[in-house]
Parts: structure tokens; sequence; C-alpha cells
């Protein structure tokens, strides 16, 4: 049987953790459906036509799926269930919300945050933080996964031709309503497809200050911006700029940290990245552990001097 | 109306665990265990809708061994005004805990269950979103802002990229994101009342549901290490290992 990837897309686009979330579909099984519920989503089903090794995308449109809401996402989901051995979404805050709905509608475990597949029904998922990897078997006939991105290398977003079909959409569940949402808009790549990311910890000092080091250095690398939970806690960056554990898990070409200690928590978010500069005053910092390039300097001066030389 | 706060037994937080060398789990023997911090945000959280006067009761839950006894008792010295432990040595996984939940919802009939997004040891984020499909009820994942009136509740729910705000009926679900709240401090008074609360003691069978394992670990390793690469003496060997080295910028 096929292996179903739920996409995460924007109505207009199909979102980068998608493609992660194909690759590892690949692995699963070399039939591999998409499918994209939405609102006007005509222009993201196309787009996931052209994903490299998608056979069909199956596309399903209302205003009920406007906002992802779990509810009704996961009723579209449950409606073509039957037809697949492999049922895998992101490891995303979407992802997330709704696949154990899916799985514990259809009486199955969940396999969360995969970052490996071994066979078709084994597969290596990080437990304690990232401190040990499981090994762990399916001994259910159908699989519902959520996948960590940053464990695939993406599908190519050209050179597919899927077919695109469309589905008659489930009834909104009536059981929730989307108020509004605060969503922050900027021209910065998404921290979890970023190539770069410069990232402030405690050390920054205060918001002002986070802004005025930072930005400059981002915007010249193209950047996307992260901070550690102390950094948001401390209220100078927020929320979904977190990376670690209980955050955002990202593993990108360049990961620079400026004035993170490298608590285990934070670690466990940015230690897949494949190359890690670390600047921090305290030569004594657990980041320099984990860092390839390690500057134990003041980061007010050693951030603008960077920006300036590069 | 009455609110259910399940808790989870798990490693502190503050506890580097170490792979068995066999490679059959992490050792957990004579390690400190705590609530899951995620579930101490979702108990403070009902007990602060019930100081507001929204809810009238909180039930606190936890299922697993018989120390998870200790977990519920610092869950009523929070606030908690009684507890339900379902006792088993079994292993459960998050199916196997929805399902008791959702006896436990036919039971009490709560207004709200509010839950941690996650354990801190299986890191499997799953328990609260099973829960509501299985009681078929709404769900707010996520939430760092919790209003409840008139009958339903607002939430605002942590997602990528920002922030959402659900409306939904009760009977919900909630579960907890870290900035929802700050706990409090348990105090020794406190502690001591929590020790005349009710406590429940149930087993699965009590409750007629099937806890079977869906998952089998075959094996746990150690992650790949990182090692640590050099340091540089200023910024400009730093560019120039970026881009003539590393080749990354």
């Amino acid at each position: 049987m096929p292996a179903l990837v739920i996409a995460e897309h924007d109505n207009a686009s199909v979102r980068g953790a998608t493609l992660n979330t194909v690759a590892a579909a690949l692995q699963c099984d070399a039939d591999v459906h998409v499918l994209i519920a939405g609102a006007n989503a005509g222009a993201a089903a196309a787009a996931a036509a052209q994903i490299a090794g998608v056979k069909r995308v199956l596309h399903a449109d209302g205003e009920q799926f406007a906002h992802g809401l779990a509810e009704n996402v996961a009723a579209q989901v449950l409606a073509i269930a039957s037809d697949y051995s492999h049922i895998l979404f992101p490891a995303t805050a979407a992802g997330k919300n709704v696949a154990p709905r899916v799985a514990a509608k259809l009486d199955v475990g969940q396999i969360s945050d995969i970052t490996k597949v071994i066979s078709a029904d084994t597969f290596e998922r990080p437990i304690y933080a990232g401190n040990a990897i499981a090994t762990v078997q399916s001994l259910d006939a159908k699989k519902v996964i959520t996948v960590r991105t940053t464990g695939f290398d993406a599908a190519a977003a050209s050179g597919g031709s899927a077919s695109v079909d469309t589905l008659s959409p489930v009834a909104d569940s009536q059981k929730s309503a989307f108020v509004g949402s605060e969503i922050a808009k900027n021209d910065r790549p998404e921290l979890t497809a970023a190539k770069i990311i410069v990232s402030g910890g405690r050390a920054m000092g205060s918001s002002d200050k986070f802004t005025a080091v930072l930005t400059p250095l981002a915007d010249k690398l193209g950047a996307a911006l992260g901070a550690s939970r102390a950094a948001v806690d401390a209220g100078y960056a927020p929320n979904d700029w977190q990376v670690g554990q209980t955050g955002k898990i990202v593993a990108p070409q360049l990961y620079i940290a400026c004035g993170i200690s490298g608590a285990i928590q934070h670690l466990a978010g940015m230690k897949d990245s494949k190359v890690i500069v670390a600047i921090n005053k305290d030569a004594e910092a657990p980041i320099f552990s984990v860092a390839d390039y390690g500057l134990a300097q003041d980061l007010f001066e050693a951030v603008p001097e960077l920006t300036a030389l590069i | 109306m009455k609110i259910l706060v399940p808790v989870k037994r798990v490693v502190d937080y503050n506890v580097k665990v170490r792979v068995k060398t066999d490679g059959t789990g992490v050792d957990i023997a004579n390690v400190k265990m705590s609530m899951n911090p995620f579930d101490e945000i979702a108990v403070e959280e009902a007990v602060r809708l019930k100081e507001k006067g929204v809810a009238t009761e909180v039930i606190a839950v936890s299922c697993g061994v018989q120390q998870c006894q200790e977990t519920l008792r610092t869950a009523m010295a929070i606030g908690a005004d009684r507890s339900v432990l379902v006792q088993t040595d079994a292993e459960l996984q998050p199916l196997a805990v929805a399902k008791l939940l959702k006896a436990l919802i036919d039971k009490e009939q709560p207004g709200l269950v509010i839950l941690g997004k996650q354990a801190i040891d299986d890191d499997c984020n799953q328990t609260g979103q099973m829960l509501a499909a299985l009681a078929d009820l709404p769900q707010a994942t996520f939430a760092s802002k919790v209003e409840v009136a008139d009958g339903s509740a607002q939430v605002t729910r942590e997602v990528d990229g920002g922030l959402e705000n659900l409306r939904m009926k009760l009977p919900a679900i909630v579960t907890t994101d870290l900035r929802l709240n700050e706990p409090r401090y348990v105090t020794l008074p406190n502690i001591m009342k929590a020790k005349k609360k009710t406590m429940d003691i149930f087993k699965p069978e009590d409750l007629g549901v099937d806890i079977k394992a869906h998952l089998k670990t075959l094996k746990v390793s150690e992650p790949p290490k990182r090692s640590a690469g050099i340091k540089v003496p200023d910024v400009a060997t730093l560019v120039a290992k970026l881009k003539n080295e590393a080749k990354v910028i």
C-alpha cells in the first residue's frame, strides 16, 4: 500500500517541511501520495505535484481547512486512511497537532519525530531531549508517523509530475473556531528551513540590544534569527524564535551562537547543524564543546566586527 | 466545573540520563524522579482557574507505578483537590494512557482537561491529542493563554511563526506550552495538607481498558557525539575559516 504525506502549506505554496517528509515517506514505500487540505489551495496542490517522487496529489478544498484546525484536517485524513500503509506528517506545530488524533482514531500507536527509516516498520527517534536514540518497531498494520525534518534531506521541489485528484471535503466539525492569529511578518527565511541562523542568548542583555547587534549580521548573511530559551524567557526575543528541545529543532549549514552558554536543552535543538560557531566571552561555556569554531570574546565587540568583515 | 489534570512521573529535568550498556534503555535506577515540567504548568493553570472561581474542583490523575503517588501528592500540594492513580507496572504508551484518561472522563465528566504538551522522557507529544480524538472533543494544543467564560474556552496557541487564537465549546482538551504560567513553589504547610487529601487507586482492568503496547523498543543507543573544534583568536581568522575551510559563507 502507498504512503501518504500530509502537506504543510499556505494554500499558495508548499512549505519546506513537506519536502523532507516526502523524502522520509519514499524510504517507507516507493509509492508516495500527498494530501493538500486547504482553502483555495489549487496552487499548493499544483506545487505538490511537482515534488520529485510524488505519484499522486489529493486535494480537498473548503473554508473549514483555511486555518488547519486539527479536528477538520484529522477527519479528512481519516476519510482516506484505509488506502495507506504509512501516514506521515512533518513534526511541525501543525503536524504534531493533527497526527495523534489520526493515530488514536485508527487505534494505532504513533511514532513521533523519526530521524531515520530503518525498514518499513522500524524507525529511529530521539528520546530524553536527544540524549538517547531509540530504535522502535511498530506492531500495527498502519503506521502514523511524524518526521523530524532535519533528519532527512529534502526531496527536490521540482521534477515530479503527479496527477492531482480532487477529494470531496469532509464537513466542518464545528468543534472549534479560529479567532485570529499574530504571525510575525518578515522577509527572513523560516527558522527551520534557513541555511544560516544567527542566534542570541541571555548575554544579549535586552530586546533592543538583541535587535541592534544581531539583525545587521543576519541581514548581511540572509540568515534567520534564533534565540535560546533563556533569551526568550527574558523577553529579548519572541517565543517562536526559540531553538531547543522544546522549541525549534534546526540543522542549518551554519549556526552562529552569540552569548549562548549551551544548555543541554539548547544543544538538543541545534547540534545537527553542519558548522557551529560560538561567540562567548566565557571561554569555559559548554557551547564551545560542540562548536567547530569558537571565539572567546565579548559578543558586543565581535559581532559588529564580524558583520563588517563579511 | 471540574478540571482533570493528568500528570506523569519522569526523570527529573536536571538529571543527565545515561544509556544502559546493554542497549535496553536508559538507566533510571536511583535517579531523581519528578513531575513532568509541562504537567506542573497544567496543574498550576487548573489551580489558578479554581482560584478565579471558574472551576470548582481540580482532580489530578497519574497512570503508572505505585511511586506515582508522590507525583500526585505534589499536584495536590500545588492545589489539586483530590487525585486518582491508575496503577500498573506495565509499560504505558501514549495511546494506552489516552484510553485510561478517556475512561476517567466518562466517570468524572470534567469541563476541561489540561495536560502537558509532551513528557520529557519519551518526548512523544501525543497523549492530549489522542485523548481529544477518543473523547471526540475539541483540542487546543501548545497553549500560552487560556480564558474560560460562558461555557467556552478561548486559547492562545504557540504555532510556527507566532500565535493563534481558537475558541471552543467546553468540554475541551488543552495542552500546555512553557509560557502558559510559572508554577508556584510548593510550601511545607501545603505539602502537609496534601497528605490528607483523597487519592483513589484503580487498576487498568477496573476501567475496562486494554493497555497493550503498539510499539516495541528494539534498542536504545547513545547519540553520535559531536567533538569540539578549534578556538580562533580573532574575528578575522573566524571569517577566513568560514570562507576558505568550512566554505559556508
